[in-house]
C-alpha cells in the first residue's frame, strides 16, 4: 500500500495501509503519542483502497478491507477516511479477537479496579466513560474491554474516544483543552467527533485492571437502581461480546468467572451530572 | 510475492528463525487471506521466533482447535439428522480430514459441511435436513433452479440454530462441466468410520481435493487446497493413483496438481510424473498471487482463471445465457 500507518492500542497492534495520503496523516497526528506493535509485527491489518483504480481520484471512495472483512461492507467517501480505519480496525478486533474475550463495554479504572459499562447504542457508556476520565479515573476503553482467559483481569483498549452527535459538544465543554480531531458530519450514524484520551490513559494502557463492577446505564428515565444477579450479567454480556461464541469453552469459563466474582448494577438516568453522582456513590458502597 | 514465502515458509519451517518484521507482517497477512494460518502455526510450532508473530499463531491454533470442534460436532449432528435413513453418508473435504485424523486436517480451517451421498436418495436427504433444522440460503428462484438442474450439490442449506452450512453433493463436479468423474464408485469404495459416516478412499480423496482445485471453480484460495493435496499425496503416496484418477476422467489434473504441489511444498511425487508443462507457470502464477498486505496481484491473473471458471462450468450457449440473467438481476464482477 502507498501510505502506511502502524500503532499500538492497549495489547493489539494494527497497521493501517491506504491509497490515500490524507487517513494516514489523520492517523499520525491523533494517534502520535501512542507506541508502535511489539517488534513491529502487527496482530491486525487494515486496508482503505479504492474500489477501482481511478476511484483513487474521481469522487474518491475508501473501501475497508484488511485481513478480515465484511464482503458486503459500503464505501465511505474519503473525507470520512478517519472513521473508515477506526472501522477498519473495529472490525478486526470484532471478527478474528481470540486471545481475549471482547466486550462490547465502556471501562475506567481507578486503584487498580475497573468499572466496566455495557448497553445499548445510545445507552452512554462511551460518553459516561469520556466525562469519568476528566473526573480523575483512567480511561481503558470507550469501546471494548478485553477480558484475559489466563488471569480474569481486564485488559484496556484506549482507542480514539468516538464522540457521536450530542456527546460531542457535552465533551467539548467538559474538556476544553482536550485535542479533539476534526468534525466528521453525515456519517452513517450522525456527526462524529474524535477525542485523544489523557496522556495517563495512553501511558498506562498496558495495564489491566481487576474487574470490580459492572455496570448497565440506560439513558433517558428517572433515575433508579437495581442489582443485576449473574445469570441475567450472563446473558447480557453474551450479547454484548462480539467473540464469546467463536471462543468455545474459554469463553464460558472466562465470562462464568466475571460475572461470579464481579457484583453488577442496572442504573438508570435522566442526565449525566445524576449518571456520575450515581456510579461515584456506588463505587463507594461496593468496591 | 508473499504467496511464494508463504509456500517456501510451509515447505521449510525452520527459515522462519531469521524473518525480519516486514518479512513476518507479509506472511501472516498472506497466511491469512489463503486460509493457512492455522496450518502455518502448525508448522511453525517449536521454532524460535519473535514473541508478537507468536502470539498471533498461538491465536491461530487455538481459533483452528476450535473450529475444530464445531466441524466435528456439525458432522454428528448431521449424522443424527440422517441416521435414519439408512444411506451412506460420505464426509468431504475439510471435515473428512479431522474425522479422519489426517495431517491435512492439522490447523486447518473449516466453513460449511460438505456430504456427498447417492444421487437418487438426495431428496429423501433434504426432507430429512429440513425436518431437522435446516433452511434454504437462496431465496432466488433463478439460483435455486439454476443448481438444482446443473449443480453437483443441493442449493446451499443453513442450519437455523446453529448458524452452519451444509452443502450436500451427489457428484463432485457440475453436471454441465466436461469431465463425470464415477461418484457411484467413489461412494462404494468409500472408508467407514467409528461413528458411522463415511470419508472417501485415499486415492478419491485426492481425486476430489485435484478437481476442486483444478476442474471446477477459479483457484481462489488454491494455496490451501494444494497443501491438502500435499500433505494427502505425501501420508498416502501414489500407488494406484493415477489407475483411479483415470477412472474418473482426472488423470492429466492429478499430475497437474502433483507438479505443482512438488514445485510449491516439495512433495515427493514419480520421477516420471516430473515433466515440464509450459501452462503450469500460469497455474503456479495464479497460486501465488499474493502482496504484502494479501490483497491478489497482479489482478489479471485472477480475472484470467475467473473466466477460466466460467468456461470449465458451462459450454457458451448456456453460459450467454447464465451470465445475460445474471447481469439483468443487477450482478456485476468485481
Amino acid at each position: 500500500m502507498r501510505h502506511v500507518f502502524a500503532v499500538r492500542i492497549g495489547p493489539v497492534g494494527f497497521r493501517v495501509g491506504s491509497d490515500w495520503r490524507a487517513p494516514v496523516a489523520a492517523l499520525e497526528h491523533l494517534y502520535r503519542d501512542y507506541p508502535k506493535p511489539d517488534d513491529d509485527i502487527p496482530d491486525f491489518s487494515v486496508r482503505l483502497f479504492a474500489a477501482r483504480f481511478w476511484r483513487r481520484f474521481v469522487r474518491p471512495s475508501v473501501m475497508i478491507g484488511g485481513d478480515y472483512y465484511l464482503p458486503d461492507a459500503a464505501p465511505l467517501p474519503l473525507r470520512l477516511g478517519l472513521l473508515a480505519a477506526e472501522m477498519g480496525m473495529n472490525l478486526q478486533m470484532a471478527l478474528a479477537q481470540r486471545r481475549y474475550l471482547l466486550l462490547h463495554a465502556s471501562a475506567v479504572e481507578r486503584d487498580g479496579r475497573a468499572l466496566v459499562m455495557t448497553g445499548m447504542s445510545g445507552a452512554g457508556k462511551s460518553t459516561l466513560a469520556a466525562l469519568l476520565m476528566t473526573r480523575g479515573w483512567r480511561l481503558m476503553g470507550d469501546e471494548f474491554a478485553l477480558v484475559d482467559p489466563a488471569t480474569g483481569l481486564v485488559h484496556g483498549f484506549p482507542r480514539l474516544i468516538s464522540l457521536k452527535n450530542q456527546a460531542i459538544g457535552v465533551m467539548e465543554a467538559a474538556c476544553p483543552d482536550g485535542r479533539f480531531g476534526p468534525l466528521q458530519p453525515d456519517t452513517p450514524k450522525g456527526d462524529i467527533r474524535h477525542l485523544v484520551p489523557h496522556a495517563r490513559a495512553i501511558q498506562a494502557m498496558r495495564d489491566p485492571a481487576k474487574p470490580a463492577l459492572i455496570l448497565f446505564p440506560g439513558f433517558g428515565h428517572a433515575a433508579d437502581e437495581r442489582p443485576v444477579l449473574p445469570g441475567e450479567a450472563f446473558v447480557r454480556l453474551t450479547q454484548a461480546s462480539t467473540n464469546f461464541v467463536a471462543m468455545g469453552e474459554t469463553g464460558f469459563d472466562v465470562l462464568t468467572s466475571l460475572v461470579k466474582n464481579t457484583p453488577a448494577r442496572a442504573i438508570d438516568y435522566p442526565d449525566t451530572e445524576t449518571a456520575l453522582a450515581m456510579v461515584e456513590r456506588l463505587w463507594s458502597e461496593i468496591v | 510475492m508473499s504467496g511464494a514465502l508463504l509456500a517456501a515458509t510451509l515447505r521449510d519451517p525452520a527459515q522462519a528463525t531469521g524473518y525480519d518484521a516486514p518479512t513476518w507482517n507479509a506472511l501472516i497477512a498472506a497466511a491469512r487471506a489463503e486460509q493457512l494460518i492455522g496450518t502455518l502455526a502448525h508448522r511453525l510450532d517449536g521454532q524460535g521466533i519473535s514473541e508478537a508473530a507468536q502470539r498471533i499463531l498461538t491465536d491461530a491454533r487455538a481459533s483452528t482447535d476450535q473450529g475444530r470442534i464445531l466441524a466435528l460436532w456439525e458432522a454428528e449432528a448431521c449424522r443424527r439428522a440422517l441416521v435414519t435413513l439408512n444411506v451412506p453418508v460420505v464426509l468431504l473435504k475439510g471435515t473428512a480430514y479431522v474425522a479422519a485424523d489426517m495431517s491435512a486436517g492439522q490447523g486447518r480451517m473449516i466453513g460449511d459441511l460438505d456430504i456427498l451421498v447417492p444421487r437418487d436418495r438426495i431428496e429423501t436427504v433434504e426432507h430429512a435436513l429440513i425436518e431437522a433444522g435446516w433452511e434454504w440460503v437462496k431465496p432466488d428462484p433463478y439460483d435455486d433452479a439454476y443448481y438444482r438442474q446443473w449443480m453437483h450439490e443441493l442449493p446451499p442449506l443453513i442450519h437455523r440454530e446453529r448458524d452452519r452450512m451444509i452443502d450436500v453433493h451427489h457428484t463432485i463436479l457440475p453436471l454441465t462441466a466436461q469431465i463425470t468423474p464415477d461418484a457411484d464408485a467413489m461412494i462404494r469404495d468409500s472408508v467407514t468410520l467409528a461413528n458411522g459416516l463415511r470419508v472417501l478412499n485415499p486415492q478419491d480423496m485426492i481425486c476430489h481435493a485435484v478437481a476442486h482445485l483444478l476442474a471446477d471453480g477459479d483457484l481462489a484460495g488454491g494455496m490451501r487446497n494444494l497443501w491438502d493435496i500435499h500433505c494427502m499425496l505425501s501420508g498416502f503416496g501414489t500407488q494406484g493413483l493415477e489407475e483411479r484418477a483415470r477412472l474418473h476422467g482426472l488423470h492429466r489434473h492429478v499430475r497437474r496438481a502433483a507438479r505443482l504441489a512438488n514445485a510449491l511444498y516439495g512433495t515427493a511425487i514419480p520421477q516420471d510424473w516430473r515433466t515440464r508443462d509450459s501452462v503450469d507457470a500460469l497455474f503456479k502464477k495464479r497460486l501465488l498471487a499474493r502482496d504484502g498486505w494479501g490483497q491478489v496481484r497482479p489482478k489479471w491473473v485472477e480475472h484470467g482463471f475467473f473466466i477460466r471458471s466460467h468456461w470449465l462450468r458451462m459450454p457458451p450457449a448456456m453460459l450467454a445465457r447464465h451470465l445475460w440473467t445474471k447481469w439483468r438481476k443487477g450482478h456485476r464482477p468485481n
